[in-house]
């Protein structure tokens, strides 16, 4: 034991002094230099991420909240739209059945109306036929009558047939 | 690796404890022997030296082309005062030496590889396995002086540590401009490959051990884990800018463990004191808490002191022995073999110098968590 660290000091004193130098050296430059600044550098930088990560996890929030709101008007339009439809579609029917009812009424009034015309015409029409036929009735009984009495004897021929048809009471 | 099995500091405790016990009652006897031999051998001479690797001596009477693996690797493994590049040629590095009558430094190449003694201003020098001693006019090693020398020199691995720093600082300062300039924007180019890592040792390793104190510590954390990780990576390479086994050196990783010893009883709270000084048991078992207790504020350290130390080291040697096999054999035929292994071993390592990072930077945390920890028992 006291052979192998004998001159221990003389002969690695020495390298202890030199080595603890070097690294104290180095930790103190590197503290100065590299180390503070860089550990300072990427602080501030996971900082500035963390930020900007959580601003961004804010935005998408709003944006599924904007986008939930977006879904909920369309639907919600959506369903006017059906119940705006659905309506304007009873309406239409409801419209055309009126119109429907309304012109089937309304046709078999004219028809009515065309035959009471009709009827009135055809009355007319057999009232002046027959006006028409009394008239030529006389007009040809006339001429008949005035071509029987041109001479005296047929006249008298026929008065006396008349009388003799008449009796006297 | 062993340190993946003894994650949880509970498991650590208890084996550092156990080891330390171990330790302690084996050491006692051999100490006693060894002063009996120190005592025989008085001749103040370090021929004495043998204890690194036992069987170079035998190996180098018996000629020079007898290749001795276990030398080669410790050498490759140790921390030296020169900078191996290729064959027998080396990079000198600057030696420094404080002595009792002043500061010295002169170049390592005055050592022509160990080989010569050189004569400085105060004594004269020569390096024994790559250690400084203060020899004689003779060339036998003065003992008494060689215990008023320190060796400050920059070896290679204070060389590649400087490096290490150096890079760290390169990439870093890179980074943190192009924080500045890209504020607020998405990370590009280096800093998008350094932030993943920034991120891992803050909300990964700090928030989860230390809490909501963790922004304190961590520029230690952060430190630590990449100078462990650069080292580790630069250990790695084989050629010149790296291949130093520095978080392989024990004494680097006591500075490491020892700074952490420091940071987290230093913060430790109330709470933790009481816990330590206070535990909550029978009054009458304070004699053993109490000792338990701060061994467990040693062993806690000493633990990642023994780990990145051991865990390193034992990927250089394995690595080496691979390599070795192929002088061993003196065989061609056993390269494919053993590179196709060194390959292996290499990406496993390129795991374990994160992982190894990681574990420390990671009980570290857990330790200083532990030590600023608000609840109640």
């Amino acid at each position: 034991m006291g052979e192998l660290f004998e001159g221990i000091l003389n002969h690695h004193l020495g390298f202890v002094v030199w080595a603890s130098v070097a690294f104290l050296l180095l930790l103190i430059i590197l503290k100065k230099l590299a180390w503070q600044p860089i550990l300072g550098m990427i602080s501030e930088r996971e900082r500035f991420i963390e930020n900007a990560l959580a601003s961004a996890e804010k935005a998408k929030e709003e944006m599924a909240r904007l986008t939930n709101e977006n879904e909920s008007l369309l639907k919600e339009a959506r369903a006017e739209r059906d119940l705006i439809l659905k309506e304007a579609k009873e309406l239409k029917d409801k419209i055309v059945a009126e119109a429907r009812t309304s012109a089937q009424t309304e046709g078999a009034k004219m028809i009515e109306k065309a035959k009471q015309e009709i009827d009135s015409q055809k009355v007319a029409a057999l009232n002046e036929v027959k006006d028409q036929v009394a008239t030529l009735s006389i007009e040809i009984a006339e001429k008949i009558l005035r071509n029987q009495f041109e001479d005296r004897n047929k006249q008298q021929a026929l008065v006396s047939d008349l009388l003799k048809e008449v009796k006297l009471n | 690796m062993i340190s993946t099995r003894i994650l949880s500091s509970g498991k650590v405790r208890l084996f550092v404890v156990c080891a330390f016990f171990f330790t302690l009652f084996s050491i006692s006897p051999s100490l006693v022997a060894q002063h009996h031999t120190s005592d025989s051998a008085a001749s103040s001479t370090v021929e004495s030296d043998s204890h690194i690797p036992g069987v170079e001596h035998v190996e180098n009477s018996h000629g020079e082309e007898k290749f001795d693996p276990t030398k080669a690797i410790m050498e490759h493994i140790a921390d030296s005062h020169y900078w191996h590049l290729w064959g027998h040629t080396s990079l000198p590095l600057p030696v420094i030496i404080i002595t009792d009558k002043g500061v010295e430094a002169f170049s390592s190449a005055k050592f022509h590889h160990g080989e010569d003694a050189y004569e400085g201003t105060h004594y004269t020098y020569k390096l024994i396995e790559d250690k400084l001693f203060v020899v004689d006019a003779q060339g036998n090693v003065d003992k008494e002086a060689s215990s008023k020398i320190y060796d400050f020199s920059i070896t290679k691995n204070i060389a590649s540590l400087w490096i290490a720093v150096i890079v760290l600082i390169l990439i870093f300062t890179s980074v943190s401009s192009s924080y500045k300039k890209r504020q607020g924007k998405a990370p590009k180019g280096l800093q998008s490959v350094i932030e993943p890592f920034i991120m891992f040792v803050r909300d990964d390793i700090a928030i989860p051990n230390i809490g909501y104190k963790y922004a304190k510590f961590m520029p230690l954390l952060l430190t630590m884990f990449f100078f462990i990780w650069i080292n580790n990576l630069l250990g790695l390479i084989p050629i010149f800018p790296g291949g130093a086994n520095v978080t392989g050196n024990i004494f680097l990783t006591f500075v490491l463990s020892f700074i952490v010893l420091l940071v987290v009883n230093l913060n430790g709270n109330k709470y933790y004191w009481k816990h330590i000084l206070l535990p909550d048991v029978p009054w009458w078992l304070y004699p053993i808490m109490i000792p338990v207790e701060l061994i467990g504020v040693i062993s806690k350290p000493f633990a990642l002191m023994i780990r990145l130390y051991a865990n390193i080291s034992a990927g250089h040697i394995i690595i080496l022995s691979l390599i070795s096999l192929i002088f061993i054999f003196k065989s061609l035929a056993i390269a494919p073999v053993s590179v196709a292994f060194v390959l292996f071993m290499n990406v496993l390592e390129l795991l374990v110098a994160f992982l190894q990072a990681f574990i420390f930077t990671m009980l570290t945390a857990l330790f200083i968590g532990t030590a600023v920890d608000e609840h109640h028992h």
